[in-house]
């Protein structure tokens, strides 16, 4: 589904991403493991079309992404970040806005709305403002704000990072229970192997803005790429 | 007092003309304050700077530059528009116009610079995305049209310069308070004053209940603990 090809990224003219090759295939969750300032964010605003690539392509369905229409091209994908960043409005307004955007006429969209909020155990929060909910809560609206859109690739930067250790839990489980479900394809960044190994069918591991390793967690684990990878396994928190 | 035709003239056209002024410099500081926040250009740290400078141009010499322009011998003395509401309103959008881009670009880019991405990434167009954040900004822009709008109806400057405060013509509140003042007539100019102030006052009370509507919305409903999340950092 997704192809990237001698890949490289540059932010304030620095090299920030360099993937020589990666394939992500049609119903696969990739997560992308790495420490801080691994280039992981940037493959996803990379793959959002976020960031054009200063060097090398990304090509999706076999079409580089230089050539896709971007309106296009950015209504088949859903971004979720680590911080919900929902807008000052009620739940289901939050929910809806990738619909509305897509001018998806209003009986569907409150019928794929109440669907996903229920799916999400967010359907009891419907009228409140986003500024009312609590930080697990928001991020489930952020999960049924890109979930409703149901995507061809869903793209998810960190996304419960930021949550106490009970509620982060919860959410994995129910994210990989929803992608494991719909055989969506999905990358999914993370700083955490076990987290990764938990959602994912392989796992790409970034060390300094490149890739060093594609496999299972076993793999990874029983045999690291390079020193590199070898020292972020050493380092994670186990 | 109260039902001199002439007063209520001058108010008329006071209104009519900030009112104009403030419009106009709506239509052109939004996108440009816009385009500002959220573009990324050589010279863009310039041009705010130019804005912010803009945004304290003394009323007068505004007036000045725009008297010189539109006199006879200058070059759009052929619009014959000196000493007319025109060339009030002209000068009026040149001091409200900065005021509004410049708020306009600072509402903007107090926003969360990520929730640009995470509008392009829900799908939202351009001009979508645009429309959302300033939907999101809507308070500070609301207090940007109050500020750019309080700059000009206060202002006397300019409009005396360019406006000449003919009377029945181009005689504003501020102009007025001026003449009277001149010949001693404080009872009459502090009587002006009152009703400037009143007037401001009802327009901004109006701005900021519609202001505060928005943000009590935000807060009307009590908000239950439901005990299993952590509080949003």
């Amino acid at each position: 589904m997704i192809q990237i090809r001698d890949l490289l990224i540059q932010r304030n003219g620095l090299d920030a991403l360099r993937v020589d090759f990666l394939d992500i295939q049609r119903g696969e969750t990739l997560t992308v493991v790495g420490p801080n300032g691994a280039g992981k964010s940037t493959l996803l605003l990379a793959l959002a079309r976020l960031l054009k690539p200063s060097r090398g392509d990304i090509l999706y369905e076999n079409k580089s992404l230089k050539r896709w229409d971007e309106l296009d091209y950015r209504r088949r994908i859903s971004f979720v970040f680590q911080s919900p960043l929902l807008m000052d409005m009620s739940v289901e307004q939050n929910v809806a806005l990738g619909l509305k955007f897509r001018g998806i006429p209003k009986a569907e969209t409150r019928r794929r709305v109440w669907k996903w909020m229920q799916q999400l155990g967010v359907e009891s929060l419907s009228k409140r403002r986003a500024g009312q909910l609590s930080g697990g809560e928001a991020q489930r609206v952020s999960l049924a704000r890109a979930f409703v859109l149901e995507p061809e690739l869903l793209l998810l930067d960190e996304p419960f990072a930021a949550l106490d250790p009970p509620t982060h839990a919860r959410l994995l489980e129910d994210l990989s229970a929803l992608l494991e479900r719909d055989h969506r394809t999905a990358v999914f960044v993370t700083h955490n192997l076990n987290e990764a190994s938990k959602v994912s069918h392989r796992i790409a591991v970034f060390v300094g803005g490149v890739l060093r390793q594609v496999g299972t967690a076993k793999q990874i684990k029983s045999k690291p790429a390079d020193e590199t990878v070898a020292a972020f396994l050493h380092e994670m928190p186990q | 007092m109260p039902f001199d035709p002439e007063i209520w003239q001058i108010t008329s056209l006071s209104l009519q003309v900030s009112t104009a002024a403030t419009v106009i410099s709506l239509l052109i500081g939004l996108p440009f304050g816009t385009w500002l926040a959220l573009g990324n250009f050589r010279g863009r740290s310039f041009i705010l700077s130019l804005i912010n400078t803009g945004m304290a141009l003394p009323p007068v010499v505004v007036g000045l530059v725009v008297a010189m322009s539109l006199w006879r011998s200058g070059p759009l003395g052929d619009l014959r528009l000196i000493y007319t509401p025109a060339a009030i309103i002209i000068a009026q959008t040149i001091i409200a116009a900065p005021v509004v881009t410049g708020l306009t670009a600072a509402a903007l880019a107090a926003l969360d610079p990520r929730l640009q991405q995470q509008l392009l990434g829900l799908g939202a167009s351009r001009g979508q995305m645009v429309w959302y954040l300033w939907r999101e900004a809507r308070l500070p822009l609301l207090a940007a049209l109050m500020a750019g709008f309080g700059s000009v109806i206060s202002e006397v400057g300019a409009s005396m310069m360019v406006g000449g405060n003919i009377r029945g013509q181009t005689r504003v509140l501020t102009t007025a308070i001026v003449l009277e003042t001149s010949k001693g007539e404080f009872g009459q100019a502090l009587a002006l004053s009152t009703l400037l102030l009143v007037l401001t006052y009802l327009i901004n009370l109006a701005l900021t209940w519609i202001q505060q509507k928005g943000r009590k919305a935000d807060w009307s409903q009590s908000i239950p603990e439901r005990g299993q999340s952590a509080p949003r950092k």
